[in-house]
């Protein structure tokens, strides 16, 4: 039997509902995972990342300027893979 | 037969209004409530001049002091548009109503001491009157102001400035049975009462204040400033426990309103006094004029309504707020050992 090695690390995804808040939430987890690439689909927008995703609720209320709380992401959301880590100030998708 | 079901992606020629695109570096998604905001004032081309003054244009910069290079510079960090605004609002009515059953069913403010009952009266009901006062400043700054950036949320804080007003009003009625009894009893202590004589003169003063900005200041950073942790965080808890609370439930939305249109107020100012050097120091002036005038006013009303701990309150609200706009880029009090 082989040793266990490190896996290369497996791309996470989210996918949102393209709206005004959507445009918000791209830019906070742009700024937040500089290694995510966007990808415009029609009325929908898939971020997709290298081993970790994070959402961060901070981020997020400082660019539409009022409380957001995190779940409010499940009003916008179409689809994610990977595992997820939630707390009241972060959303975390990964695999490991 | 098979069918083949395709996707066609078509993209927009534009993102956003080539106005909102070139404030904001290029042709990309602008938010709502830039798109709402940005270049809504005419600012040119205006036929007449109006009649009320027509050495001005209907919409003229030169109606205050201060200058700015770009008017929408001054932006609401809430982002409220006419959408956000009423959503918003329309979500902390909900709540508010609750709290205003709650209180009804179990007859809260009715079955509390005559005591409480009457400084209710005298120290809560004629505020209704300061915050149609504040309704009419705030109308003014949006009547003359320059740019959508200030004058939007303005009329925004018109509004609710008459939502407090009846949320006091409903206050009223629940202590005098649906009579109105305490509503008249409130604007008679309003007109009457010497504790409020200050306030009411400084209102009207302000009513007369021709520069826009200036009472943009001395009304939402100055006046606001001290009258509403004197009453709403001070006063209510007071009162709140002998009228099992219901004070502190009902006047919630005051509390959190003002602390959520803090964030406004202080954007504005601060982005106005860091444009320049000529704009902070007429800024200060401002401040430091209306903030000794309007604490000298309320000071009586202080103590009627805190007794005889009234006066230190005061001076510890007016030191928070100096704290407060020294963030702002203001310098609250004179240097060389002199006393503000």
């Amino acid at each position: 039997m082989s040793a266990v090695t490190a896996r290369p690390a497996q791309p996470v995804f989210i996918a949102l509902q393209l709206n005004d808040l959507t445009r918000s939430l791209v830019e906070a987890i742009v700024a937040d995972n500089p290694h995510a690439t966007v990808v415009d689909y029609p009325a929908m927008v898939k971020i997709e990342a290298l081993g970790r995703l994070v959402i961060r609720r901070e981020s997020v209320e400082a660019l539409i300027g009022r409380d957001w709380d995190i779940q409010e992401l499940h009003l916008s959301l179409i689809s994610l893979s990977g595992s997820i880590d939630e707390t009241d100030d972060e959303f975390c998708l990964h695999w490991g | 037969m098979q069918v083949d079901i395709k996707t066609s992606d078509i993209r927009p020629i534009r993102q956003t209004f080539s106005n909102v695109a070139r404030r904001i570096g290029g042709d990309k998604p602008a938010s709502r409530y830039q798109e709402a905001t940005f270049d809504m004032q005419p600012m040119v081309n205006f036929h007449y001049r109006p009649m009320w003054e027509p050495e001005r244009e209907l919409y003229d910069q030169r109606r205050t002091a201060i200058q700015m290079a770009d008017w929408y510079a001054l932006k609401d960090p809430r982002h409220f548009y006419y959408g956000v605004y009423t959503m918003t609002r329309a979500k902390q009515q909900e709540g508010a109503d609750r709290q205003f059953e709650f209180c009804e069913k179990r007859r809260l403010i009715a079955q509390s001491d005559e005591a409480t009952r009457e400084s209710i009266v005298q120290v809560l009901m004629p505020l209704r009157h300061y915050e149609w006062g504040a309704n009419m400043n705030n109308d003014y700054v949006c009547a003359y102001g320059y740019g959508t950036a200030v004058t939007q949320p303005c009329i925004f804080a018109a509004m609710d400035r008459l939502g407090i007003a009846q949320y006091l009003s409903r206050m009223g009625l629940q202590l005098d049975g649906n009579q109105g009894s305490s509503l008249s009893a409130g604007k008679q202590a309003w007109l009457e009462l010497p504790a409020w004589q200050g306030v009411r003169r400084m209102m009207e003063n302000l009513f007369v204040t021709k520069d826009w900005f200036e009472l943009f200041l001395a009304q939402n950073l100055v006046f606001d400033g001290l009258i509403y942790p004197l009453i709403y965080s001070h006063y209510i808890d007071k009162i709140s426990p002998a009228t099992g609370n219901a004070a502190g439930m009902l006047t919630e939305f005051m509390t959190d309103w003002h602390t959520e249109t803090a964030r406004w107020v202080d954007a504005t100012i601060k982005t106005a006094a860091s444009e320049s050097p000529a704009n902070a120091e007429q800024l200060t002036l401002w401040y430091r004029v209306w903030r000794d005038e309007l604490a000298r006013a309320i000071e009586p009303l202080a103590q009627l309504a805190l007794g005889s701990s009234g006066t230190d309150v005061l001076a510890t609200i007016r030191a928070d707020l100096d704290v407060r706009v020294g963030r702002l880029g203001l310098v609250a009090r004179v240097a060389t050992g002199a006393t503000a």
